[in-house]
């Protein structure tokens, strides 16, 4: 084993990939949350709906239609001073969130809308006339109804996510793509590129496997 | 074969009859519900403006089944979602159980509604939910603890017949089980009105008659009103005790089902009533007969009610040295007695023809010639 890959060091790929699953989990999280808060509002606001507002809808759609174009690697550079400011480092794992969340979460927001569209009409209608306020409509009709596709739109962006992380650890952000990047490629030990990538591929199989799992059980249609 | 026909239908007539009158003087002692004034719902759209509801009218009694017909377009569903302010009247107002719906919003208007419940064409369930989940839905809006919730919805899963279904998901449900689930759903907070939108349309025949048995059963054991729209007359023949015709937004004909069974006077009316009581073949049966018989003539009786007591085809031949040929006969129920077709073939003499046609109309029978053969 050791003879196949005399450059890894264990402990740092051990710590690098713990870095990884630090950036992945705590942008994912966020990312959900701003993201189906974004997507609501896309939704809501969207003409013929409950908050149907045209310049709000105009703003968020332009919102995450401009920060969903820009190439993550150069949203990282454009998005230095923003980082400066909150996180006073442009240095670590930390510093990588601001740029992993506000280069996910417009993706993942067109993707809660989708989701949301298409929920029936008249599911909705009947909540209505029901008599149910915006927020019950949005708890209990909306967020659940819509569960299996906010589901696996995060398990796809999830998965972007650990990318991005790799993306980011090339100027400075530590984990495995870090790792892979400055001990694998700038001093050419291949063998400890290919055990990155290795891991971060397990990360992803994973990803994809438990938000497969958790969509199919959530699926009562 | 003429004899056991009329018999028959005397029977069903004369009992039916009774209900009639006992209905109708039921009706007369209860308090209105629902008041429709003088409304208007104008849409604009860039071809100019679309009138889908004009200068509508109408009082509906409370324990009454009101029916609305018309073809799509005719504003009939516009109509009714104004009754729970999913669509607010562009003119003139609509008060439903004391509340202006047409005017009041936000908390009073969502007050309102739980008192207003409407099921749907397309049954409109939380696939997510189970059904006891579904029916408790209402509940959780209305703010009823979880103890209470429970208790409720098992009532109301025995209520519509869904016992041992309660952990179903809508997708495992039929069609008709997914309209008891909408029915079940909408009784749950004890409303005071039930809105039908298109409620039996997406069924097959049979399902749509046990949901319509259903409703009239709701009716009769809660006393609750009920309206619904639909375009098939079949469910107003079936269950409505009044009706409201539609056409271009405006209300065309309206009265009590047998009345309008009895004297349709709009064409569209006429078409409609035609659906039920003239079967397709009748056409066909008829063309067939008058090759068959190029004497005499092919005459169409209806009966409402009190003329269904002579047994008149019995009386016809007695009288007169006629053949009597039966063509095509069907009672059909209503809520407020019944009615019935009768397509006769008569042949002989011309003058005893003429005098035929003539004591039949002293029956109180409708009589119309087809065609002269």
């Amino acid at each position: 084993m050791a003879e196949l890959i005399p450059n890894v060091v264990w402990e740092e790929m051990w710590e690098a990939t713990l870095e990884t699953l630090y950036m992945s989990a705590i942008s994912v999280v966020a990312t959900f949350i701003l993201g189906t808060v974004l997507g609501l509002l896309l939704f809501l606001t969207a003409k013929g709906n409950i908050w149907e507002n045209k310049p709000i809808n105009f703003i968020i759609s332009a919102f995450v239609n401009i920060f969903r174009s820009i190439p993550f690697i150069i949203l990282i550079v454009l998005l230095i001073p923003f980082t400066m400011l909150i996180m006073d480092t442009m240095i670590g794992e930390n510093a990588a969130l601001p740029a992993l969340i506000i280069g996910a979460a417009p993706f993942y927001a067109r993707m809660v809308e989708i989701g949301l569209r298409e929920i029936d009409k008249g599911v909705i209608e009947a909540a209505k006339s029901m008599g149910a306020k915006t927020p019950t409509i949005i708890w209990k009709v909306l967020l659940p109804e819509s569960m299996p596709a906010l589901v696996s739109g995060i398990t796809v962006t999830a998965i972007a996510l650990v990318s991005y992380t790799a993306m980011a650890g090339v100027i400075g952000a530590g984990g495995l793509g870090n790792l892979a990047y400055l001990e694998g490629f700038q001093r050419s030990q291949g063998d400890v590129t290919l055990v990155a990538t290795i891991i971060i591929l397990i990360i992803v199989f994973t990803i994809q496997f438990i938000g497969d799992y958790i969509t199919t059980k959530l699926d009562k249609r | 074969m003429d004899l056991c026909l009329s018999a028959h239908m005397q029977k069903g007539f004369i009992i039916l009859q009774k209900n009639h009158f006992a209905k109708i003087a039921e009706q007369e002692r209860v308090n209105l519900l629902i008041s429709i004034k003088n409304v208007r719902k104008v849409y604009s759209s860039r071809q100019g403006e679309v009138k889908a509801v004009d200068r509508v009218d109408l009082e509906i009694k409370e324990g009454e089944i009101f029916g609305v017909i018309g073809y799509s377009g005719a504003g009939k569903s516009t109509l009714i979602r104004m009754l729970n302010g999913l669509e607010i009247p562009t003119e003139g107002s609509i008060t439903v159980a004391g509340r202006e719906v047409s005017r009041i919003k936000g908390a009073e208007l969502r007050k309102a509604r739980q008192e207003i419940s409407m099921i749907f064409q397309h049954f409109n369930l939380l696939w997510s939910r189970t059904v006891a989940d579904n029916i408790a839905f209402p509940l959780e809006i209305a703010g009823v603890p979880k103890k209470e919730r429970d208790s409720r919805v098992k009532e109301l899963i025995s209520l519509v017949g869904l016992d041992g279904r309660e952990g179903a998901y809508p997708s495992q449900l039929s069609g008709g089980q997914k309209q008891r689930v909408g029915i079940a759903r909408a009784l749950a907070n004890n409303p005071k009105v039930l809105l039908c939108d298109e409620a039996t349309s997406a069924l097959d025949p049979q399902t749509t008659d046990s949901i319509l048995d259903l409703l009239v059963d709701i009716n009769e054991r809660l006393r609750l009103t009920i309206v619904l729209i639909t375009h098939e007359m079949h469910v107003i023949r079936k269950i409505c005790h009044r009706v409201a015709v539609m056409e271009g937004g405006a209300i065309v004909e309206r009265g009590p089902v047998l009345h309008v069974f009895k004297n349709p006077e709009k064409p569209v009316t006429k078409r409609f009533v035609q659906q039920v009581t003239e079967p397709e073949e009748t056409k066909e049966t008829i063309g067939h007969l008058l090759a068959n018989y190029p004497r005499g003539q092919v005459i169409q009786l209806t009966f409402v009610g009190e003329g269904a007591e002579q047994p008149l085809i019995t009386n016809l031949i007695r009288k007169f040295p006629l053949t009597v040929n039966i063509l095509q006969g069907k009672i059909s129920q209503t809520q407020n007695g019944s009615y019935g077709t009768l397509f006769i073939h008569l042949d002989g003499e011309e003058p005893d023809v003429t005098n035929a046609l003539t004591f039949i109309k002293e029956q109180e029978v409708g009589v119309e010639v087809i065609s002269h053969g």
